[in-house]
């Protein structure tokens, strides 16, 4: 029953309702053991590929392989994987231990089988010892580490995880995060997980794909995608991201005032926009000669963070861009209308298509 | 997970041979079956127009439409103050008031009927206490006539006009009452401004409703009425048990029919505010 | 103007007054049941349950109750289970025309039984169908039916469709879901809506009065039948009876209803 191998891959998956295409044309390729997050905004074809992995939704066009084998027409039962719902779908009608134990009853496995399998699952989740509370008597993170339970009890190779962690407090949630962690390294399996959270995919992930409008907009490890994104849409949804309007001028690049920029990629196009963290933006007092990436401009605001001081600061042309410091020892904070002069390296920032 | 088309239309079907075999294909089989024994469109349309607008019928119509209209007033009436008590009552007070209400909806029309029957004869109840307070010299005629069906039949319709009532009573915002009370309005203003306004929809269903159900009603009519007060789901019983005159049943069904299903479009509109079930 | 504390006074003894209006007449009856005089007297001047013994001695009443029982478990089995599969495909299918056949199905409650059993009675008069107990359980089924959906549905929409995608990626096939997820937490509507379908067979007299012949008399029918002869007190004990198995099927809902917790009782 159980898939072959943890490998899970998607070749050209198209799905449709309608007139309106949910997914198109995806395609994945994560080796076993890997802990791949799809990200992405709500609507963006997040659920519904993650549905095609689970079964629940037949692609229109394309394959599933789950372990090499071409599982797109296989029903659920058939694919032999774990799941851990959004709401953590626990059965009220059963105990914690039932829970647990559900995918084994249903496959007809011996009785002390299954509670030598159920007592270790509930171990690894630190559940030991509930067995016969119901849902109605857990808390939230204790419904969660049920659905975890269940999910891992039958050993799956792959495990799917529907934003697992969205309803916990924040608090919680980091819990969750180390613990689903440790879970998924010892037990060696494959999850790929869904979420909305950037913060969660950088600190979880192994390989991130950011989708937008049912396509893959980026693929890679979380460091790469975060500095080094392909388009203006990853680069401001992986956290802060200044990108400021720039034309070409020749062989150079300017920006704001005319000054001029040097920034990795190419500029295809006569207009576009190079992008820079504000956490790789160096701020300096007063005003200095114009050499590349130098930009002059005056601080709008200052918002102290405790361990990072953010600076809003207008530049030539009404551009503004965020700069974070750290707040190191004998750090300057600078004051709202005081002149300065941002400046980053050219391999921090990257040219994009407007 | 969306059912599969075939498993879904699998398992309606069953309902939906019942649905067709056991009600929309008699219906129009009788309808159909029984008009066409009378010969060709313009044979049936002469028929109908003597049928319907003989003396008999149109009185029955009449009478329908009057017992009808009487008793979907008194059933507001009085159900209006129930319905407002038991929207605004807690805990026990609560418990009572829907226990006699429900009670007597799920106690079988024939019986609750009987019960009525017992209380309005000329030896019953009624008549026993009047008697021996002495306020009447001779029993008085509560049953067999108007009057006794008018009550037997505000009786039995009572609890469909309260709970619509109530569903609609309950969905009131009590604080938007409390607001206009503390803007200074009378107890009087606020129910006549800000409540009647907000439940009059539910006003409207519930007499829709009890309207629908007392045009069709055979049991209590037939059982207290007297030969004056003949509706026409009792002369539609006689044309079928009595004369076998399937021919003019077909036809005051087919007016029963239309009135009800308009009747019912229009009830559905003002139903569709009511709190989701 | 009255006073506040008045009008509510006033308010709550016309309601008291008319909740007894309600009440009274069935209590009076049941009451008046155990009479022991010749005809019915309220408050009755000796007690006794002859009314009982007559009701029970008679052959015609005891194969009344028989009859109406037959149909009325029948007809709940019948319309448990059809609308049991109607309501969750309703819930959970997509198919064309499914907000007309969601109405079609409700009609027969408000098509006036007269003409259902007028329509019903064409049809079995040619079909030598008068007077067979399982035909009237279908035909009752019609009008149960609608009772049973409404029920039905407010209870499957308390099941989530990810316990149904859980319990499948569990490895669970269609009917394992039904079996082991849908079933159970469906139950207490299932059996409210046995019930409340059992209870309207049982009360049900416009078709039955069609159909039931001289073979399948229920006892609403020959609760009819004596009457149009005469008021006569036997009744009195048939009709407490009757509204003592409404009240215990009553009783029985609420107490299953409670004890799982489920939503207020789906009124029709």
């Amino acid at each position: 029953m159980a898939s072959v191998g943890g490998s899970v891959d998607l070749e050209q998956v198209t799905k449709r309702y309608g007139a309106e295409t949910v997914v198109a044309g995806v395609s994945l390729a994560i080796p076993e053991g890997q802990f791949f997050t799809l990200l992405g905004p709500s609507g963006s074809g997040k659920t519904t590929t993650l549905s095609m992995l689970a079964g629940f939704v037949v692609p229109d066009e394309g394959r599933v392989m789950l372990g090499g084998r071409d599982m797109t027409r296989v029903p659920p039962r058939g694919r032999g994987l774990g799941m851990v719902f959004q709401n953590y779908a626990i059965f009220p009608h059963l105990n914690v231990a039932e829970n647990v134990a559900f995918p084994l009853t249903v496959k007809g496995a011996p009785k002390a089988g299954i509670a030598a399998r159920v007592a270790e699952a509930l171990e690894m989740v630190k559940l030991t010892g509930f067995g016969t509370r119901y849902a109605r008597q857990l808390s939230g993170g204790q419904q969660q580490r049920v659905a975890l339970a269940r999910a891992i009890v039958g050993h799956p190779k792959v495990v799917l995880m529907d934003e697992p962690l969205g309803a916990l407090d924040k608090n919680l949630r980091y819990h969750m995060q180390v613990e689903i962690k440790e879970i998924q390294q010892r037990l060696g399996m494959t999850v790929i997980y869904v979420t909305h959270d950037q913060e969660e995919a950088l600190t979880m992930s192994d390989r991130i794909a950011i989708m937008n409008h049912g396509r893959i907009a980026q693929m890679g490890p979380p460091r790469e995608v975060y500095e080094n994104p392909d388009s203006s849409f990853v680069a401001s949804f992986l956290g802060e991201a200044n990108l400021l309007k720039v034309r070409r001028d020749g062989e150079a690049v300017r920006g704001p005032g005319g000054a001029p920029f040097v920034a990795r990629g190419a500029l295809t196009t006569p207009e576009g926009l190079v992008f820079v963290r504000p956490e790789k933006v160096n701020v300096a007092a007063g005003t200095a000669a114009v050499a590349p990436n130098h930009l002059p401009g005056q601080i709008q605001h200052a918002s102290f963070l405790g361990n990072i001081v953010r600076y809003a600061v207008t530049a030539a042309e009404g551009a503004r861009l965020l700069c974070d410091v750290a707040n190191g020892a004998g750090t300057q904070i600078h004051r709202p209308g005081d002149a300065v002069t941002l400046s980053w390296r050219a391999e921090d920032s990257r040219l994009l298509a407007g | 997970m969306p059912l599969g088309r075939l498993a879904a239309w699998l398992m309606i079907a069953p309902a939906l041979i019942l649905l067709i075999g056991v009600f929309l294909l008699p219906i129009g089989w009788f309808l159909i079956g029984s008009l066409a024994e009378l010969g060709t469109l313009t044979e049936i349309w002469e028929e109908a127009q003597d049928v319907l607008f003989s003396g008999t019928v149109a009185r029955v119509l009449l009478n329908t439409n009057g017992i009808g209209a009487v008793v979907t007033l008194l059933v507001l009436v009085i159900g209006y103050p129930v319905s407002y008590a038991l929207s605004r009552a807690k805990g026990f007070a609560f418990t009572a008031i829907l226990l006699c209400i429900v009670l007597p909806y799920f106690t079988s029309t024939i019986v609750r009927t009987y019960a009525w029957m017992v209380l309005l004869g000329r030896t019953g109840l009624i008549n026993q206490i009047l008697l021996g307070l002495g306020l009447v010299d001779a029993p008085l005629e509560l049953m067999y006539n108007r009057t006794g069906v008018i009550i037997g039949m505000t009786y039995v319709l009572l609890p469909y006009m309260v709970l619509t009532l109530y569903a609609a009573m309950k969905a009131v915002d009590p604080r938007l009452l409390q607001a206009a009370e503390g803007m200074g309005a009378s107890p009087a203003t606020v129910f006549l401004k800000v409540f009647m306004p907000l439940t009059l929809h539910g006003v409207i269903a519930g007499v829709l409703i009890t309207f629908i159900l007392a045009i069709g009603f055979f049991i209590t009519p037939a059982l207290m009425g007297g030969p004056g007060d003949m509706m026409i789901a009792m002369l539609i019983e006689r044309e079928v048990e009595l004369t076998q005159n399937w021919a003019s049943a077909a036809m005051m069904t087919i007016v029963l029919l239309a009135v009800t299903l308009i009747l019912y479009g229009v009830y559905s509109r003002f139903a569709d505010k009511e709190a989701p079930r | 103007m009255m006073g506040p504390v008045l009008r509510a006074t006033l308010l709550k003894a016309l309601v008291v007054l008319l909740c007894f209006g309600l009440v009274a007449p069935i209590v009076i009856v049941a009451i008046a049941s155990f009479s022991g005089d010749g005809y019915l007297k309220f408050p009755p001047e000796t007690l006794s349950i002859r009314w009982y013994e007559r009701f029970l001695g008679d052959y015609r009443w005891r194969s009344a109750i028989v009859n109406s029982l037959f149909i009325g478990v029948l007809t709940s089995v019948f319309s448990t289970v059809i609308g049991f599969l109607a309501a969750y495909a309703l819930m959970r299918g997509q198919f064309r025309f499914k907000a007309v056949i969601a109405s079609l199905l409700l009609m027969p409650v408000i098509v006036p039984h007269i003409i259902t059993a007028v329509a019903v009675y064409f049809l079995s008069a040619r079909m030598g169908l008068v007077g067979v107990r399982p035909w009237i359980s279908v035909a009752h089924t019609v009008v149960a039916l609608p009772v049973v959906l409404v029920i039905l549905q407010s209870a499957l929409r308390t099941v989530d469709p990810a316990l149904e995608r859980a319990a499948m990626v569990c490895g669970c096939t269609r009917f394992g879901v039904f079996r082991r997820v849908v079933l159970p937490l469906a139950l207490p509507g299932m059996v409210s809506a046995a019930l409340f379908s059992f209870l309207t067979s049982f009360d049900e007299l416009v078709i039955s009065l069609f159909l039931a012949g001289i073979r399948a008399e229920t006892l609403p029918v020959r609760i009819w039948n004596s009457l149009l002869l005469e008021v006569e007190p036997t009744i009195a004990a048939v009709s407490t009876l009757l509204k003592a198995v409404t009240t215990a099927a009553l009783a029985v809902d609420a107490v299953i209803r409670k004890l799982r917790g489920g939503p207020v009782a789906a009124l029709r």
